[in-house]
Parts: structure tokens; C-alpha cells; sequence
């Protein structure tokens, strides 16, 4: 840990002075640890529009989903090429997840802590047509239901399937989790009415809330969302009820980030810090996190180090109450 | 017309230059790998994958798609010319095209060949364009207990439809179906069968598996078989290829029959090898001429050419619409599509429209291209084969050693690929097919995560399965064509009085 910490110190340092001390020479290639569709994706294409856009490189950037083994693939992928500058990954809690609950032999502490860009709110969302109104008629007819009604959500063990453990541990409900591929396919399980909810984050249900197939009843945050514009006719993010207000106390949000790998130069570093923090000042990036109702919130160094810590320490908690932890 | 409004904006994708230099450079890829016996349609494509990763997708899908046009075209001029055929789908070709070039006739016969593949394929071309956009409505109807139906289907189909041995394509599909399971498993969110193996705990690539079962195979095959190549010359101008083209209209009937023969083993995954026998078969069957059929009859050469480029087109539009492979080739395009981030399936036709019309009228103009390029390239293509086999057969290894390698960067899937290479090869001297084997390992993850899933949501009761019309129509059809086989041959035996054969084989 010890090394890695002081190429991030080192990094903060040296952005200011030496930013331009490296270069890229090749393309650079943004690993996605999830499907096309999903908010992890939405947001690596998002960079890579505005990295060309603006000119910030010079090297064409390229997209790779990797999404086997939750994440795992992409992860060992990264964790398999030591000191390759010319490669990111995106992250979410994944990153302290999906080693927690599996014996795979990597965790983020083999790569090198870039930024993170925002974090990210979830959704209780339901088809277009169903018929709660609030989270509270959600838990109602839940209460009744025989079957258990069926919440869809990305991969199992992790943020989703975490949310419905606690919806069921707070109302004192059964559900029945389904696990999917990504929050796309998820999404569209919903809008044809094979899922009664889903936990999607907000870029996930995005195109289909603006089609009116789905709609959302809360979000799983302490505090409402920022952004009043309207989104859905003349809904806003922001007029999107918190799930506590609603009388369903759980809340939970998730990093978005950029990882290295391992063994990189404090300069490569410093040149993504640099990178991303430009792409961060950019009108295009204030636009996406608008629209995918993303909580602004750019960290590098010593900061996002900081936060890490604390972040896994907190997925470490939930997943041994979930009894999802295995003992390596 | 919404469809042509579609197929028009999707020209406007396709006609991009750069996406008709993709096309012409798939095509004679294509075309290569279709001449050389130890390459073929689907590890062409898989080896050429990896190298697409970084593409747009609809550029991508073009290149490749265009490969496998170019596969279909060649397999036939080493039928032709030399009795080797450069694929198992171009088989049949050889029995009545080698017969006309000793005869002398190897023009007219190529000619015959690539004319009708390029029959067969806009035939298949006109089915995606007009049948996809009713599949696209289906989108949404479909939740996890129909796309299990689905797949149960595609595995029904190929046991009760396959030509080959029922166990054995049963012990094929078991195989890939263990294999499919190494790995995370996405309904527990646990590793599953990987020993604690670093390397396996990323499952079996179908890339690494394909290329190793069909490639590294092959080569084991033909080194065995001592093989040597004797062709014969070919000569093709412009006065054969007309002449050619003259007599065609006088087998329109042999044109048709195996042109719908090969839509329909396309659609369901009959394959197209099993479509070109078919097609011959037919041929014997119903032509005029039949008794001079296998001494070089021009509709001999037709009539399995029709059926195998009108099943390796129409192959497509299940891949495209359900996410199901109708051909080995499609299977390792559907794996694509998956790499590239396109979900096949229904919504493919609703959320990729550029991608899915562009795809579309790139098979139109990707043919022509191809018929133009085979046309006018078989004598350069023929002297391919006067290079020794002994040169030819370690180009062709250390190509698929490179396929293996680039899937994911590791020098184990080269090991694995050659594992799979004596798994193939003796599959092959068993007589076990190979189709059932990859398609389990591209699809058998999909069909349990989709049978879990709609379990979970019934809290394990069956009765998912058939709770509505659209899921029970599809069970009920896997569970016919899974019957189909026994069923028939019962019936034939029936027919044929208490005496007759009880033998599933029908005749080719």
C-alpha cells in the first residue's frame, strides 16, 4: 500500500509542475468492466467524445467492454498488465466488491488510483404503466405478493442485489432478486413488464423514463438530487422523492472512477490526473453528469486514496451482513 | 415500405468508402481462407476478431460478414478445380464440379458456382430484409422463461434436425454446456470449476475453443491424410461466363428448390453444410436429368451452391433477431456482437437500427463485390494451391497461435488452443460433430442464466414455462423438433410396411 501511496502524493506534486513530462505514443485503451448500455460504458464513451472533441490527446482512445466475471475479467486484465500507461479502467464499488465475494486474486490495491470523476444515486424504478405511486405502495404490495414480486439489477453480490437486501431488511419484505447482464438488459426487462422494479442507476433508466416505459418512485439517496430540469415531460431529477422520505430508509451511492494499473511512472500518472481533470472542466462533462443526474464530485491524490479506504471499509460491512464475504 | 426506407438509410451506412474498402478486404480475406483447407468460415472470422475490438461495430460486423461471403465463394474453387473442398459446405460441390473440369469444363463450372451463391444469397438477403422488422416487434415480449424457450429450441433443432449421430450431437452439446459453466457464474455471483486456476477462472473463450476445434484440427487432419494438391488449370473469360449465364434460366426450378432449402436449414440451424447435401440431394431427387448427376452436370454444381449460400445468409437472421446462430460462422459473430456491445436479440432491431440496416445492405452489396472479386481472381487463387502444403500448413498455425493469443493477452489460451485442436481432431476421427459442442459454449451460459432467472421469479415453479401463449408455442416447437428424427423415421418405417429400415439416417 505504502508505494502506491506515495506514487499518489508524488502524482499530486507533480502534476503541476511536470504535466506534460509524458506522453501517450499508442491508443489508449478504456476498459469497461461491464456491457455496452450500462452506466460504467455510458460514461467511458462519454470521456472518450470529449477527450477527441476537445483534442486533450493526441492518441486516439479506444472502448473495451470486458464484462465476464463481474468485472473480474477486466480487472485481472488490468492487473496483468504492470506499468502499461496506454490503459484505464472505469470502477465502481465493483472494484472492492467483486474481490471481496470471490476468491479472485486481485484487489484495487494492484492498480493505481487515477481520479475519481462522480458518484453515482439508484433508482427504485418501476414499469411506465405499474400501478405504485410511491415507494410506500412498492412495499405494500410487496407485503402481499405470493410470488415474491421480481427486482431486476446488475450482477449478483453487488450494489443491486445489496439494495434489495436491505429494502427487505428495512420494510420487512421478501423479494425476488434477479440478477442481469448489465442495468441495460435489466432496464429492458422492465419496460416488458418480466420485472416488477428494478434498482438501475439513473443513466441506466434514462432512455426509457423519456419514453414513458418506465418511471422512477424514489432514489436511494440521503438527499434529493440537484438538477431541475426537466428530464420526463415536465419531471426533474430533482422532483424525484428520496426513498427515506417516502418511508423506506436506505441509502446508497457508488464511486465512478479511473484506475492504472499497477507499477506506472508518477508521471504517466500525473498526465491522466491532468487528463481527467481537464475533461471534468469541460461543458460537455457538467452536461452528462446533468443528464445521468451524476453527483459531481472530482477527487485525485491524497483525497480519493482517502476515500477508497473509507468506501471499502463500508462494502466490507454490507457484504458481511449479506453474508456475501468469503474468507481467502 | 418501411423496410426499404430502412435498407436505404442502411445503404447510406454501408456505402461509406471506408466501409466498402472493408467489404472488398473481407471478401478476398475471405476467399483466402475459403481456398485454404486448413482455414475456414468460422476461425477465419475468429482469428480476425480480436483485430475489430477497437472498431465501430457496424464496420466491424461488415468486415467480417464480408469474410464469410468470401469464405462461401472459395470453398468452391478448390472443390472445383482440385477435389478438395476448402469447406465442409462445399462437399457436394465436388461431385459434379471436379467431374466437369477433367472435362475440361472448369470455367463453366465456377462460373455455375459462384452465380449460384450469389442466388442463394440475395434469396437470403430478401428473407432478413423483409422478415427481420416483424421479428423486431417481438422485442419485448420476450422475458427470461422465452429466451430460455428460445435456446431450448436451438438445442431441440440441432439434436432433431442434425444428420449426424443423435448421442453423439447430444454428448457434443453436454461437453460444450460443462465447458460454458467454467467460470463466474452470474445468477450466485460465484466462481464455479476453476480449481483455483487463475487462468480459468475467465471460462473458456469460444474464440480460443473455435479456433483450436476447427483450425488446429484441420491441419492435424490434412497432415495425416498426406495431403497433396493436383489441379487442374482454369481459364475463365467473359465468352464462359456469359455462355454460362445463358443456360442458367433452364434450372430455375433447381435454383428455387434449394434456395428455399437453404432459407429454411438457415433459419432453423440446420446449418449450411447440411443445406448444400440437402440441396444436392433434391437435385438428384426431382431433376430431369438425374441419372447423369456425379459425371458433371452443371445443375449438380447449382443446386448444393444455392442451398449453401442461402442457408449461410439466411443463418444470420436469427443470430441478428434472437441471438441464436443459425452456422458455426454465425456463432462466432454472435460471440462478436456480444464483444463489440451489442446485445443480439429483439432489441438489436430497436436500439442498433444503423447498425442492423447497415449489416443488411452491406450482404446485398458485400455479395455483388464478392461475385465481381471471385470472378475475376481464380487463376491467382488456383496457384495458391501449387504453394506445398508443408509451406501452407505452418503459415496457417502460427496465424491461429496469434488468433488464440490476442483474445486476452495469454500465452495459456495458445495451450488451450492446441488442446482444443486434439479435441477436435478427434471429434472428427469419432465422427462426433463440432457445431453442437461450440454453440453450447456460446450459448449455454445465456440458456442457464435465462432458465435461473425465470425460476427465481416463479419461486421454481414450472409452470413459467408454458404461462403464456408465445413461451408455450416455443417449448412445444422445441419438443416436436426434438422429436422430429424418431418421429419421422417411425413414420418412414411405417410406411414402408413392418419391413423397412428403422435407421434415423435419412439419404443425403
Amino acid at each position: 500500500m505504502t508505494p502506491r501511496l506515495g506514487i499518489a502524493l508524488t502524482a499530486l506534486l507533480a502534476s503541476a509542475s511536470a504535466a506534460h513530462a509524458w506522453e501517450p505514443t499508442k491508443a489508449i485503451e478504456i476498459v469497461v468492466p461491464f456491457s455496452a448500455g450500462g452506466a460504467s460504458d455510458q460514461m467511458a464513451r462519454t470521456i472518450q467524445g470529449i477527450i477527441q472533441k476537445n483534442g486533450l490527446v493526441s492518441q486516439p482512445i479506444v472502448i473495451v467492454n470486458k464484462p465476464a466475471a463481474a468485472g473480474g475479467e477486466a480487472m485481472l486484465d488490468i492487473k496483468a498488465s504492470p506499468g502499461d500507461a496506454h490503459k484505464l479502467i472505469t470502477t465502481s464499488s465493483g472494484i472492492f466488491m467483486t474481490p471481496m465475494t470471490s476468491k479472485l486474486p486481485v484487489t484495487w490495491k494492484d492498480f493505481t488510483p487515477v481520479a475519481m470523476l462522480a458518484q453515482d444515486a439508484f433508482g427504485l424504478w418501476v414499469n411506465g404503466a405499474s400501478p405504485h405511486k410511491t415507494a410506500g405502495d412498492f412495499v405494500t404490495a410487496a407485503k402481499s405478493a405470493n410470488p415474491p414480486l421480481k427486482v431486476g439489477g446488475t450482477g449478483a453480490k453487488r450494489e443491486d442485489q445489496l439494495l434489495s437486501i436491505a429494502m427487505e431488511k428495512t420494510a420487512g419484505i421478501k423479494l425476488s432478486y434477479i440478477p442481469h447482464q448489465g442495468g441495460g438488459a435489466a432496464s429492458v426487462q422492465l419496460a416488458g413488464k418480466h420485472l416488477e422494479a428494478t434498482t438501475n442507476n439513473p443513466a441506466e433508466e434514462f432512455a426509457n423514463w423519456r419514453s414513458g416505459s418506465t418511471r422512477p418512485l424514489c432514489v436511494f439517496s440521503e438527499k434529493r438530487m440537484t438538477y431541475g430540469d426537466p428530464v420526463a415531460g415536465d419531471q426533474s431529477w430533482a422532483d424525484i422523492p428520496t426513498c427515506r422520505e417516502q418511508g423506506l430508509d436506505v441509502s446508497y451511492q457508488m464511486l465512478r472512477g479511473m484506475f492504472m494499473p499497477g507499477k506506472v511512472t508518477a508521471e504517466q500518472q500525473a498526465f491522466y490526473v491532468n487528463l481527467f481533470k481537464r475533461v471534468s472542466e469541460t461543458a460537455d462533462w457538467k452536461e452528462y453528469l446533468a443528464r445521468n443526474a451524476l453527483v459531481a464530485d472530482f477527487r485525485a491524490g491524497e483525497p480519493f486514496v482517502e476515500f477508497l479506504k473509507a468506501d471499502e471499509k463500508k462494502h466490507e460491512a454490507l457484504l458481511s451482513e449479506a453474508g456475501f464475504l468469503v474468507a481467502k | 415500405m418501411e423496410e426499404l426506407q430502412s435498407l436505404m438509410g442502411g445503404f447510406q451506412v454501408a456505402l461509406s468508402w471506408h466501409n466498402v474498402a472493408f467489404m472488398v478486404i473481407g471478401v478476398l480475406l475471405g476467399i483466402v481462407v475459403g481456398v485454404l483447407p486448413g482455414l475456414g468460415g468460422p476461425n477465419g472470422v475468429a482469428i480476425l476478431l480480436p483485430l475489430t475490438f477497437g472498431m465501430d461495430p457496424t464496420s466491424a460486423i461488415i468486415l467480417l460478414s464480408s469474410i464469410y461471403w468470401g469464405a462461401l465463394f472459395g470453398g468452391a474453387i478448390t472443390a472445383v478445380l482440385f477435389n478438395i473442398p476448402g469447406e465442409a459446405w462445399s462437399v457436394a460441390t465436388t461431385f459434379d464440379g471436379y467431374p466437369m473440369a477433367v472435362k475440361g469444363r472448369a470455367g463453366e463450372a465456377l462460373t455455375a458456382a459462384f452465380t449460384a451463391s450469389f442466388i442463394g444469397a440475395v434469396s437470403g438477403v430478401v428473407l432478413i430484409t423483409f422478415v427481420a422488422p416483424l421479428i423486431a416487434e417481438f422485442a419485448l415480449r420476450f422475458g427470461p422463461a422465452e429466451f430460455f424457450a428460445v435456446f431450448l429450441l436451438t438445442f431441440c433443432s440441432f439434436i432433431g434436425m442434425g444428420k449426424d449421430n443423435k448421442a453423439k450431437i447430444v454428448i457434443a452439446l453436454c461437453l460444450g454446456f460443462l465447458l460454458a459453466a467454467v467460470g463466474l457464474d452470474t445468477i450466485s455471483g460465484d466462481l464455479r470449476m476453476t480449481f483455483d486456476v487463475t487462468e480459468l477462472m475467465r471460462g473458456f473463450d469460444f474464440l480460443v475453443v473455435v479456433i483450436g476445434l476447427f483450425g488446429v484440427s484441420e491441419i492435424m487432419l490434412s497432415v495425416e491424410e498426406g495431403l497433396q494438391f493436383k489441379g487442374s488449370k482454369a481459364a475463365i473469360d467473359l465468352r464462359v461466363v456469359l455462355r454460362t449465364w445463358a443456360s442458367l434460366p433452364r434450372y430455375w426450378a433447381t435454383l428455387v428448390r434449394s434456395a428455399v432449402v437453404g432459407m429454411w436449414m438457415g433459419v432453423t440451424p440446420g446449418g449450411a453444410i447440411a443445406a448444400s447435401f440437402m440441396g444436392y440431394g433434391l437435385a438428384k431427387r426431382f431433376s430431369r436429368n438425374s441419372a447423369n448427376l456425379g459425371q458433371g452436370e452443371i445443375e449438380g454444381v447449382l443446386a448444393p451452391e444455392t442451398a449453401a449460400h442461402a442457408a449461410g445468409t439466411s443463418a444470420l437472421l436469427p443470430m441478428l433477431a434472437l441471438g441464436i446462430p443459425g452456422s458455426a460462422t454465425a456463432a462466432v459473430l454472435l460471440g462478436g456482437l456480444m464483444i463489440w456491445g451489442l446485445q443480439p436479440g429483439p432489441m438489436l432491431f430497436v436500439e442498433q437500427k444503423d447498425f442492423v440496416w447497415g449489416l443488411i445492405a452491406s450482404m446485398y452489396l458485400g455479395n455483388f463485390a464478392g461475385l465481381v472479386i471471385v470472378l475475376a481472381t481464380v487463376p491467382l487463387f488456383a496457384a495458391i494451391m501449387r504453394i506445398p502444403f508443408s509451406i501452407v500448413a505452418p503459415i496457417i498455425l502460427i496465424v491461429c497461435a496469434i488468433g488464440a493469443y490476442t483474445v486476452s493477452n495469454s500465452t495459456f489460451d495458445i495451450w488451450l488452443m492446441l488442446v482444443f485442436g486434439v479435441v477436435g481432431y478427434v471429434f472428427k476421427k469419432l465422427d462426433y460433430p463440432l457445431a453442437p459442442l461450440v454453440l453450447a459454449i456460446v450459448l449455454g451460459d445465456r440458456a442457464e442464466d435465462a432458465i435461473r432467472s425465470a425460476l427465481i421469479g416463479s419461486v421454481g415453479d414450472l409452470g413459467v414455462f408454458f404461462s403464456n401463449g408465445l413461451v408455450s408455442t416455443l417449448m412445444v416447437l422445441s419438443l416436436v423438433l426434438l422429436l422430429w428424427g424418431p418421429l419421422s423415421s417411425l413414420l418412414a418405417s411405417l410406411r414402408d410396411g413392418l419391413g423397412g429400415s428403422r435407421t434415423p439416417r435419412s439419404a443425403p
